[in-house]
């Protein structure tokens, strides 16, 4: 092993599933060895029961849906307002200078530190969930987005100019398909951190959703179901990682040529 | 002499002073008239504000002081008129061979079927058959610079400025790279203003050598060179061409050794 030598794809395969392996050995060591009591740590096999009980019995792929469509309509929603201010900022100086310290400053306002506000703003209803995800993620998409478009090549964009590019001509052809493989890569990043808003939004004032389940199972002390439930969350982010990366393939083929 | 196409009236450039340290003469007041379908080299050592004189041309960059006509006009942006090829790689990544020489064509809302004829004479112009679909990623350093030739030529610029656009290149290539750039010239007439260190290269193929002075950049003198054209490449190792090379060569020694002196 030396420092940046490159591994191979089958070893990459092993290793990568080697750890879950790992992981999962050394959870059922403390489960099933007696090492930590069942009221506090469920063993695997508890939880994938818990989890039947939850499919099966509780009707949880209700649950997994509702919050599949909070995240994502939240989400959609802030990369609508945030991709095309974003482009606009990194293009426009002024109108960089005009909105980066408010966004700079809003993208650290906690979103979970908003839910009781908009609770009392909003209800309890979906509006309520989708804000927290949009407030979560709008600013930050905004002030990446900037800074992708504010580093195009310079000679890209003289090159351009020369070619008789109008200004407009520039943000179209130039800036937006230059970062378009940033933006993406950015949203992927982002969906990624919308999955710990919803579930904040979730845990309080909500009947439905991931995050109800957990809150509703610790009263329970169901500690199997909770697991299940965040173990749940990090498949369906592996999943849309495995699909937002394969889209990115797809559609950006000249990175990779 | 036909009627100038550019005329670079006392153009200097001055860059604001960084820190402690400060403003940075690039170029002093600078007069230069370039003739309809000339070809001509601006030859200097690194640092000399070769660079900078061209930007301006193109409009990448003002002048501090002075004016440049490009047909009698004022430069005061980039147009398509004045078509450039730099140094570094430029073609869009994103697009394919053929869609980048098809840019400016586009951007000009030009038909697509009369963008297609065009792509492909340009393409076959600079030796590119069968790399259409490639995007630059995929291709050789000189393979990139002949499509971005072509880029430049298939808005049918009148003036086509090049800022050492082979700098990057092996020798090889560059001499076939030369070769090609003079015979479309030889053929298409343009006015061509080409920068580069190179003497061997601003020789062959000027019809006129300009030499300009370590920082801040000055004219120093203009070469003219008779060597007859078509030009062949053989003409390298012809006595008239190594007369001009040397003395060339003497005209920037005592530049550089300043230059280097200065660093």
């Amino acid at each position: 092993m030396r420092p940046l030598q490159p591994v191979g794809q089958g070893a990459r395969i092993v290793l990568g599933i080697g750890f879950f392996v790992l992981f999962v050995l050394a959870w059922s060591v403390a489960t099933f060895g007696g090492f930590v009591p069942a009221t506090f740590l469920a063993s695997p096999l508890a939880m994938l029961q818990d989890g039947w009980l939850l499919l099966t019995r509780f009707d949880f792929l209700h649950d997994i849906g509702m919050t599949v469509w909070r995240v994502m309509g939240g989400f959609l929603l802030a990369a609508a307002v945030a991709v095309p201010l974003g482009i606009v900022m990194g293009a426009y100086k002024p109108v960089e200078a005009f909105f980066e310290p408010f966004v700079s400053f809003a993208r650290y306002l906690p979103a979970s530190a908003f839910v009781p506000l908009l609770i009392l703003w909003a209800g309890i209803g979906e509006t309520q969930k989708l804000l927290v995800i949009f407030i979560g993620s709008v600013f930050q998409i905004i002030l990446m987005v900037a800074v992708a478009v504010g580093q195009v090549r310079r000679d890209l964009v003289e090159a351009a100019y020369t070619l008789g590019a109008s200004d407009a001509g520039i943000i179209r052809r130039v800036l937006i398909p230059a970062t378009a493989p940033d933006i993406a890569e950015i949203l992927r990043l982002v969906l990624g951190w919308a999955w710990t808003y919803v579930i904040v939004a979730e845990l309080i004032g909500s009947s439905s959703g991931i995050g109800h389940m957990i809150i509703e199972s610790q009263a329970l002390l169901a500690t199997g179901q909770i697991i299940f439930g965040i173990i749940v969350i990090g498949l369906i982010g592996l999943v849309s990682d495995f699909l937002f990366k394969g889209a990115n393939r797809m559609l950006f083929r000249w990175k990779l040529a | 002499m036909s009627a100038a196409a550019v005329s670079i009236e006392g153009v200097a450039r001055e860059f604001p002073g960084v820190g402690q340290r400060g403003p940075v003469q690039a170029l002093a007041p600078t007069d230069l008239a370039v003739a309809q379908n000339d070809f001509i080299t601006i030859l200097g050592p690194s640092g000399c504000g070769k660079s900078t004189l061209l930007r301006i041309v193109a409009g990448l960059d003002s002048p501090t002081r002075g004016r440049v006509l490009v047909d009698g006009r004022e430069v005061r942006r980039a147009g398509p008129d004045r078509g450039m090829v730099f140094q570094s790689y430029t073609l869009f990544p994103w697009l394919t061979v053929a869609e980048n020489i098809a840019f400016g064509l586009r951007e000009r809302g030009v038909p697509a079927a009369r963008r297609r004829e065009i792509v492909a004479a340009y393409i076959d112009t600079v030796g590119l058959s069968g790399f259409e679909g490639h995007y630059p990623k995929q291709l050789s350093g000189g393979m990139q610079q002949r499509t971005a030739i072509a880029r430049a030529l298939a808005n049918d610029p009148a003036i086509l400025l090049l800022d050492e656009p082979f700098g990057a290149l092996d020798n090889q290539t560059r001499g076939l790279m030369q070769e090609l750039l003079l015979g479309i010239w030889e053929r298409e007439r343009k006015t061509v203003i080409f920068v580069t260190h190179d003497i061997e290269e601003a020789v062959f193929m000027a019809s006129r050598v300009v030499v300009m002075t370590a920082r801040p950049g000055r004219i120093k003198a203009e070469v003219p060179v008779d060597l007859a054209h078509p030009r062949h490449y053989t003409v390298k190792t012809s006595p008239d061409f190594s007369q001009l090379k040397a003395r060339l060569t003497e005209e920037i020694r005592s530049e550089a050794v300043l230059a280097a002196r200065e660093r």
